[in-house]
């Protein structure tokens, strides 16, 4: 099965700072892909990149489409979609007109279906339809995030840090989540700092740490290599030192 | 002063008002979707009514020549821009709105234009030619600088209304001109006596603010529009264009400038050059409403016509001076009440 998202030795910089250096990545269909790393190991430059609201020089193809000539919004339309860190939602509209807004490419029958989804995912977002997004919990926030791009009916789902900032029980929730996305048919490149839950729904992993990719595999392996485990998941093993 | 002088001022100063009401809105309207402050508002009032007063006369209007020749420079913007991805289908739409478009309004002018052709005919005409000057503007002036900061954007805007005044003395000449009114009903109302062409006036800018409100709560494209303003990042990743948004925006705020000039060229002569007095009423309304809130530029825009009306009464040497005076207090309190903001950084 030939690759949904594949990314090759992509190199993006802030002016002469070269953020991210020769990544290569994959994501397939029906996958959960997470990067793993430190805060300002460049996993949220890379996933703008890809998204298209960063520069990259090298190679990025999705669902067999070269990216490089598409603005933001047409990779949107080819079935990409990101969550930001930031959410970027629509403060001062309410949950459905997020919701609403986030089908805009689709057509009006598919948009309909495609909200029983995401209300039957989050049920919280269906008894907050007309709270005003920026009135809402950091948790619900995440989820019409989430359920916004979810509107879109996207092939592939990129998750920035969803966990930030959340309660524990509510980022169960979202990673319980993750993990029914898959079985719905959306595939997810997940970036976390959260690496034992990212690492526990993942189908592979990269761990990245200053603009490279150090380490891939799949994510029973990576959780359970030593220097992992040291670095990012706090377990410290005999003889080595936590950095 | 009596009732009756009251009543005429009051009276005289809400139809003004409401024209002021619609200017402002466009002015919030635009501002809000991106982050242009439309100086050239009042060219767009001037353009639409003296388009209509040349088309009443019999005359075609520059402005239509203008609109072809702003469309053949659009079309080639777009594919400059498209020219590493050309798609048959991008190059079609383009050309059906940056050429077929006004080409076709200028066929349909020509055509059409006569002494004895129907009002209807020309203000819808006037309207198009407007509207389309309008897109197209914003496709060459402003889409190209879309991420700059509101000073790069305000500079071009400045730059846009002294080239289109420019154009407007080459096609309207210096001398004023005044249209047909659209109606000669009037009704009397106790000393008031109101004239159809008022209570178009009310009507219309009644019309425009509850089509606005629908427009922006309950459709799509509105709902688009409102989310382009309240965050651009979240909008492109919904798949909403920013520059398809910026076009409506602009598209709507010409077509109210050109239908407030329709509504005032029966009333008032204008000049070349008088939209841009009136659109700064306008602007003082948005100013005052803050370039955000709808309401309270309406409201604002009533009370600079009001004050507009009593200052030409009693002082009408400095009626401008007391009406863009109105600014500096609100300017004062907001720059108090407000903390000092830092241009977002994008």
């Amino acid at each position: 099965m030939s690759a949904l998202l594949s990314v090759a030795d992509v190199h993006i910089s802030y002016g002469k700072v070269e953020a991210v250096r020769g990544v290569s990545l994959e994501v397939a269909g029906n996958e959960i892909v997470t990067i793993i790393g430190a805060n300002g190991a460049g996993k949220t430059t890379l996933l703008n990149a890809i998204m298209g609201i960063l520069p990259l020089k090298g190679r990025a193809a999705f669902a067999g489409t070269d990216l490089a000539p598409l603005d933001i919004e047409d990779r949107v339309a080819t079935g990409l979609s990101l969550v930001p860190e930031h959410r970027e939602l629509f403060a001062s509209m309410n949950v459905e007109d997020n919701l609403e807004l986030g089908a805009f490419r689709i057509s009006k029958a598919t948009a309909a279906t495609s909200l029983e989804k995401v209300y039957a995912l989050f049920p919280r977002l269906k008894e907050r339809r007309k709270q005003l997004a920026g009135t809402l919990s950091g948790g619900e926030q995440q989820m019409l995030a989430m359920g916004r791009a979810l509107m879109g009916a996207p092939k592939l789902l990129m998750l920035d840090e969803p966990s930030l900032g959340l309660a524990p029980i509510i980022v169960a929730d979202i990673f319980r989540i993750v993990g029914e996305l898959r079985a719905a048919g959306v595939s997810v490149l997940l970036v976390e700092q959260n690496a034992q839950a990212a690492l526990r729904i993942a189908d592979r992993a990269y761990v990245m740490e200053l603009g490279e990719f150090v380490l891939s595999g799949a994510a029973k392996d990576i959780a359970s290599n030593e220097r992992v485990a040291a670095s990012y998941l706090g377990f410290q093993h005999e003889g080595e030192s936590a950095i | 002063m009596n009732t009756t002088i009251l009543l005429f001022l009051l009276q005289d100063g809400i139809t003004n008002g409401a024209i002021y009401a619609l200017l402002g809105l466009a002015l919030v309207l635009v501002f809000a979707v991106t982050r242009v402050i439309l100086i050239p508002q009042g060219e767009f009032v001037t353009y639409g009514a003296l388009s209509y007063a040349m088309l009443a006369t019999g005359q075609v209007p520059g402005t239509v020549q203008l609109a072809v020749g702003m469309g053949l420079v659009a079309f080639a913007l777009d594919l400059f821009f498209a020219r590493k991805a050309l798609r048959a289908r991008l190059v079609a739409r383009s050309a059906a709105l940056n050429i077929a478009f006004p080409v076709g309004l200028l066929a349909v002018t020509y055509k059409v234009a006569g002494p004895t052709t129907p009002m209807a005919v020309n203000i819808a005409l006037a309207l198009l030619i407007v509207a389309a000057i309008g897109l197209f503007l914003y496709r060459i002036a402003f889409q190209p600088i879309a991420h700059t900061s509101v000073l790069v954007l305000l500079i071009a805007a400045v730059g846009c209304h002294l080239a289109l005044q420019g154009l407007g003395l080459v096609f309207f000449g210096a001398e004023g001109l005044r249209g047909p009114a659209l109606s000669s009903a009037a009704v009397t109302a106790g000393p008031l006596r109101f004239t159809g062409q008022s209570l178009a006036v009310y009507g219309l800018t009644i019309a425009f603010i509850v089509g606005l409100w629908l427009f922006f709560g309950y459709t799509k494209t509105g709902k688009a529009l409102r989310a382009t303003a309240v965050n651009r990042l979240g909008a492109r990743l919904v798949g909403i264009r920013t520059s398809l948004s910026g076009q409506i925006a602009f598209l709507l705020a010409s077509m109210i400038g050109a239908i407030s000039g329709i509504l005032i060229v029966p009333i008032t002569t204008l000049y070349y050059d008088t939209g841009f007095l009136i659109g700064l009423k306008g602007f003082i309304a948005a100013i005052i409403g803050g370039l955000v809130s709808y309401p309270l530029t309406a409201i604002a825009a009533i009370l600079v016509g009001i004050v507009e009306a009593f200052s030409s009464f009693y002082a009408s040497n400095f009626k401008e001076v007391i009406v863009f005076t109105l600014i500096l207090p609100v300017l004062v309190l907001r720059s108090l009440a407000a903390p000092a903001v830092e241009e977002e950084k994008d």
